[in-house]
């Protein structure tokens, strides 16, 4: 098992830390002093109730939350120990590094190949050898190659919702990011392209730090080493997820997952 | 707010309280066996424990419908795993019941009389024992659980000293070997049940404090 005190000394535990972290809409408190920390390299799952904060959270991770009018945000999230809410940070260059793949997969409209060289692409990188290199890469990371290698000036939305879904995972991971945020990115999808997400993500977290948005709780069990139950914009408990799943702490968490919630 | 999968739950827990009743009745009345001699009873008794394995059958499926159809978590997954042990533990009591049944027929006590009461003693514990685990069962109540478990040792050691007591007999009197024998078995039968209810005892304390205490862990 992949446990903390395992990684070189020079690198943290954590990936990332949020610090007392309120999230206003308006009057309205989305999250309460959230604090919590990440660790790298692993699997987080977010759980919890329609309304509990737990996208809210997960967008705040690249201040995806900044495009939302009204918000405010107190407190501190750090990435790799610097805090991305810190005046001058590059939004752009934070948003490369913590990539996000949404719920309903959304390819742009142009062929296969150039959705996942469109980052790299706009990045400045024109050399074509290397792009072919990334895109082959990107797409093989994301257990599409050999599905598409064939097929890929074919338009991105001529692809399975599963297969697009990969082709987003794909983009995000040609600008090399380090942390991947997924927000129930299996939800419209059916069992069998769930099935093939969810062994993709057991892959990424051997490179990539995963935060995982999902209302499946079978999902969060099957693929998170952590997992946190949020209510009403509390963290009500974070635990492993084997703890959380069979003995958790808090009556709020054992009520939820049991189905006794309401 | 209230599940549907209740519903199963409850109807899970009123089978094996079912199961209990039928198996607690059997071990009773087995040991009122090995006091009178009653052959009819006996052969109740042994008749009788058809109906605890197919009960045991049907609890099985009703478990494996549970984890197919539900994907239990934390406590609701305590409960059905603990139901499949003490199912199983119930159904194997039941066996004893029934061998205890089978020695009332021919067992003899002349000449063994100090022994036979030391293994009367023992039936009262171990009788006291699988009802304080069935109770603790159906009242999830963990310190019935942890006042079986305090009776084991006891039990052991009555084994233990039974056995003893007996062989010395058998050395000094021939006539008594095959009598002996029989005694040994019933008080190996009882000891064995002993630790069926022990298992029970700790499953009634996993399930209510997700603890495991088996093999003298957590206790």
């Amino acid at each position: 098992m992949n446990h903390p005190l395992n990684h070189p000394l020079n690198q943290p535990t954590y990936k990332i830390e949020a610090r007392d972290l309120n999230i206003f809409y308006g009057q309205k408190q989305a999250l309460n002093g959230i604090s919590m920390s990440i660790e790298r390299n692993r699997v987080t799952a977010l759980i919890g109730p329609s309304g509990c904060g737990k996208s809210t959270f997960l967008r705040a991770l690249n201040r995806m939350n900044d495009l939302i009018d009204g918000v405010r945000v107190e407190g501190a999230v750090t990435v790799d120990g610097r805090n991305i809410y810190a005046p001058g940070t590059d939004v752009v260059e934070l948003r490369k590094n913590v990539g996000m793949i949404f719920q309903k997969s959304n390819p742009f409209p142009k062929s296969i190949y150039e959705n996942v060289a469109y980052g790299p692409r706009i990045n400045g990188l024109r050399d074509a050898k290397t792009l072919d290199e990334i895109v082959e890469k990107s797409l093989r990371q994301a257990a599409l190659w050999e599905e598409v290698k064939n097929d890929l000036a074919k338009s991105g939305l001529s692809l399975s919702g599963g297969q697009q879904q990969r082709l987003c995972i794909a983009r995000a991971l040609a600008v090399s990011p380090e942390v991947l945020l997924m927000d129930e990115p299996a939800s419209a999808l059916d069992p069998l392209a769930t099935a093939k997400i969810e062994e993709l993500i057991h892959v990424l977290k051997q490179q990539y730090t995963i935060v995982i948005v999902t209302h499946n709780m079978q999902q969060a069990a099957r693929v998170s080493d952590k997992t946190a139950f949020f209510y009403i914009g509390e963290l009500i408990e974070f635990n492993d997820t084997h703890v959380l799943f069979t003995t958790p702490g808090k009556k709020q968490t054992e009520d939820y997952i049991t189905g006794r919630f309401g | 707010m209230e599940r549907h999968f209740d519903k199963d739950l409850q109807a899970l827990k009123d089978n094996l309280v079912r199961m209990g009743s039928l198996v607690e009745d059997a071990l009773i009345r087995s040991l009122d066996c090995i006091h009178s001699g009653n052959r009819e009873a006996a052969t109740a008794v042994i008749e009788g424990d058809h109906g605890i394995n197919s009960l045991e059958v049907r609890i099985d499926d009703q478990i494996i419908d549970l984890l197919a159809l539900n994907q239990p978590v934390a406590s609701d997954l305590r409960l059905i795993l603990a139901a499949q042990k003490i199912n199983n533990d119930l159904e194997r009591i039941g066996d004893h019941a029934v061998n205890l049944a089978e020695s009332s027929i021919v067992l003899k006590t002349e000449g063994l009389e100090a022994s036979f009461k030391m293994v009367m003693a023992m039936s009262e514990t171990v009788r006291r024992m699988v009802r304080q685990a069935l109770d603790g069962f159906i009242h999830s109540d963990p310190s019935l659980g942890r006042a079986v478990l305090n009776q084991d040792d006891l039990i052991d050691d009555l084994n233990r000293k039974v056995f003893a007591d007996v062989m010395t007999t058998m050395k000094s009197q021939p006539s008594a070997i095959e009598s002996g024998v029989e005694l040994i078995r019933v008080s190996r039968n009882l000891e064995r049940v002993a630790d069926l209810a022990t298992n029970i005892a700790e499953e009634v304390i996993f399930i209510a404090q997700a603890k495991i205490v088996k093999h003298g862990l957590g206790l």
